[in-house]
């Protein structure tokens, strides 16, 4: 990871890692209808990039292209090219079981499973052969939770069902299950948007903390939450990539009309 | 800012708010009261129907149950049963026990003396009754050279009569029952040797010509192994066919075509599945006829079609949400489906099997295409066996002339139908024990 680092130092300017995974003129097609146009975007090794742009401009997704996770939408089509550590992760001879593994998610809509809350968290463990004595599982379970800061909240209801924790308990499940895994990168589509103030502030710490080891792409709709996570942000527009480069440049400096108009509030 | 002012002032003023008039409100529980009445109105009549249903087979199938018997004081003398005095169930067994039960009978009677009406005072016994005899002597061996009390079945003319289904009151000839044999019947009613007792025989055995002899056991055995071959194969077909075209299958042209063949054959008239099945199974694969092998396979043919458009149905009602989950976790497409799809379609997919096995429980044209049809005295002791279902045997019993086949064809619908709600139990059951892992 060092070495990466140094080697790909002057290849990108904005950062001093090198990306982990590339977009380069991807397109996104529902049937008939153009969803994204041309994205070329870089997504530093150990960084937090945050996507932002009005509803409906193709942030979610850009996100679900990263995992393949549009393979599942039967009109959905996929153009251009995104790799991983530079392999090309929509080539035939790919395992998408693999890829996934490799890159988690979290949903923009929490969709937990109707199994218990244990059983949440454990699933990914076990389908992978990770945590394979009880005790290994449950120690996996108590740090997930932990760190999705809702261990205090559950710890006394592990075996009741998912599915009747409130929205943003579900939420932080989501979460929990996507870092139970351990990938090596995590999408997360608005992963505060139920949360209260807190709960928000102890999932920020989290991706914060999450970036010493994970690769980090979140989608969000707070300014101030893109502000204070992330390193870089993209700004999506209608389908394209408006703007993209190191947060604090596209927050006081944005180079294009757009991007500035929407980080005022002036349209969005 | 200020530009926008006008138009919020305008819409300001225009503002529509509810209308909430007395008139409009009563207006509107008016229409929910009514709606209510209609559903209750539409669940009170069918009720009514099917407690209307339920008290005619009950009241006409109720008899059924109870079958009269009649006391006999048999003399069992040595000479008759056993001559040698060997004590060999074998030489007891081939007495003359006709003769000894008759003469048993007539000794009653010193009067009767014409052959017709010996003949006659013979016909109110079962034809069972010798055996009935012979038995009870083979299990107390040593009530030979006594007189001992037996009870024996009286026919079913007589049964019918006791039961009050045969008016006394009517012409002689207009009635099956003579005078000279209710003449006889009450002598010994009098002396309280006619009794009703509870008819095990009806769940005992097999069908037989003699009405007092006839059990719904062998149908009751057909009908368990024939829906055993038929979940046994239907089940796991249907429900994979079902995963495959809903969860993997591309969605195509030939997904289509399948998709909607599977739809007409579910509206197949059942005796096409029963003439495909004589004309395969029994013709070409040469399988044995009147089997429950054959039926089963005929009827899960004809269920096949529910389980399939009923297990999809349940696969489409689990969210989308859920298999992304599990994809976005990692999971194959195998996993998803197995860890996490099925077992909540499950309690659909059942709900779909048990009303394709219903059907099928109830199915008649398909079987008598493969002979299931068939006069079988034996209760079926295997899949190969001939064998006939219960909707068989009540078509068989109605079809049948003597009038205590009336009450015993009642008696078979509501064997059928506990059967059937049996089967609805067991299913409710497993469903419950699904729904309640999660
Ligand atoms: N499954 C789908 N089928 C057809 N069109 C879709 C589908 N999903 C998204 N779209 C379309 O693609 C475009 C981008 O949608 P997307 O969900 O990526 O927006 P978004 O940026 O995530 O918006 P939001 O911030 O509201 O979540 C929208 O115009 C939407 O209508
Ligand atoms: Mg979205």
């Amino acid at each position: 990871m060092v070495e990466n680092a140094i080697v790909d130092s002057d290849k990108n300017a904005s950062t001093n890692r090198g990306p982990k995974m590339i977009s380069e003129n991807t397109n996104v097609f529902y049937g008939d209808k153009q969803a994204l146009f041309d994205i070329n975007l870089e997504i530093g090794q150990n960084e937090v990039t945050a996507l932002i742009g009005p509803s409906g401009c193709g942030k979610s997704t850009f996100l679900r292209c990263l995992n393949r996770m549009n393979d599942v939408i039967d009109i959905c089509r996929v153009t251009g090219k995104i790799t991983l550590d530079g392999d090309d992760i929509y080539d035939p001879a790919l395992d998408v079981v693999q890829l996934r593994a490799r890159v988690g998610m979290v949903f923009q809509k929490p969709n937990p499973f109707p199994k218990s809350v244990y059983d949440n968290i454990a699933y990914g463990p076990r389908i992978h052969g990770v945590g394979n004595t009880k005790a290994e599982l449950d120690e996996i379970v108590q740090s997930s939770l932990e760190r999705a800061s809702l261990w205090n909240e559950v710890k006394d209801r592990l075996d009741e069902p998912g599915t009747g924790l409130s929205g943003g308990q579900q939420q932080r499940l989501c979460i929990a299950r996507a870092i139970a895994v351990n990938p090596e990168v995590i999408l997360m589509d608005e992963p505060c948007s139920a949360l209260d103030p807190i709960a928000t502030a102890k999932i920020e710490e989290l991706i914060d903390e999450l970036r010493m080891n994970f690769t980090i792409v979140i989608v969000t709709h707070s300014m101030q939450q893109a502000a204070r996570v992330s390193q870089r942000t993209a700004f999506f527009h209608l389908g394209e990539l408006v703007e993209v480069g190191d947060t604090a440049e596209i927050f006081t400096n944005p180079k294009d009309d757009r991007t500035q108009g929407y980080i005022t509030g002036r349209f969005g | 800012m200020t530009d926008m002012t006008t138009p919020k002032a305008e819409r300001a003023a225009t503002i529509r708010r509810p209308d909430l008039s007395a008139a409009r409100i009563n207006r509107r529980y008016g229409a929910e009261k009514r709606f209510r009445a209609y559903g209750l109105l539409a669940i009170g009549a069918a009720i009514a129907m099917l407690a209307i249903l339920l008290f005619s087979i009950v009241s006409k199938g109720y008899s059924a149950f109870v079958q009269t018997y009649v006391q006999l004081e048999v003399t069992l003398t040595e000479a008759e049963i056993d001559p040698d005095r060997t004590g060999d169930p074998e030489v007891i067994r081939n007495a003359n026990w006709r003769k000894i039960t008759f003469e048993s009978l007539r000794a009653e009677f010193p009067d009767v003396k014409s052959r017709s009406e010996t003949r006659q005072l013979f016909g109110m016994i079962s034809g069972n009754a010798p055996i009935a005899v012979r038995d009870y002597v083979l299990d107390n061996p040593d009530a030979i050279g006594t007189t001992a009390s037996i009870w024996v079945k009286v026919s079913d003319d007589i049964d019918t009569f006791n039961k009050g289904f045969i008016d006394r009151n009517l012409e002689e000839d207009d009635r099956r029952v003579k005078d000279n044999e209710i003449v006889w019947f009450d002598t010994l009613d009098g002396q309280g040797r006619v009794e009703a007792k509870f008819n095990t025989t009806l769940f005992t055995s097999g069908d037989s010509r003699e009405p007092e002899q006839a059990g719904v056991l062998g149908a009751v055995v057909g009908s368990l192994l024939t829906l055993i071959i038929t979940l046994v194969l239907s089940f796991p077909i249907g429900v994979m066919a079902a995963v495959y075209l809903e969860e993997f299958a591309p969605k195509n042209r030939l997904t289509d075509l399948i998709e909607v063949n599977i739809n007409n054959l579910a509206a197949v008239p059942s005796i096409v599945f029963g003439l495909l099945g004589l004309a395969v199974f029994l013709n070409f694969f040469g399988l044995p006829r009147s089997a429950p092998v054959v039926g089963g396979m005929v009827l899960a043919l004809m269920t096949l079609p529910t389980i399939i458009i009923a297990s999809r149905a349940a696969l489409k009602a689990v969210p989308p949400s859920i298999r992304e989950a599990a994809l976005g976790l990692g999971a194959s497409r195998l996993q998803a489906v197995t860890h996490h799809v099925l077992p909540l379609a499950m309690p659909g997919m059942l709900t779909g099997t048990i009303i394709g096995m219903a059907q099928a429980l109830g199915e008649t044209a398909p079987l008598l295409m493969i002979g299931m049809v068939a006069f079988i005295v034996d209760i079926p002791s295997g899949f190969t066996d001939p064998a006939t279902v219960l909707p068989v045997q009540i078509f068989l019993w109605a079809d049948a002339p003597q009038r205590a086949f009336v009450e015993r064809t009642s008696a078979a619908i509501m064997v059928l139908l506990t059967f059937l709600v049996c089967m609805n139990l067991l299913a409710v059951l497993l469903r419950k024990r699904f729904e309640r892992r999660w």
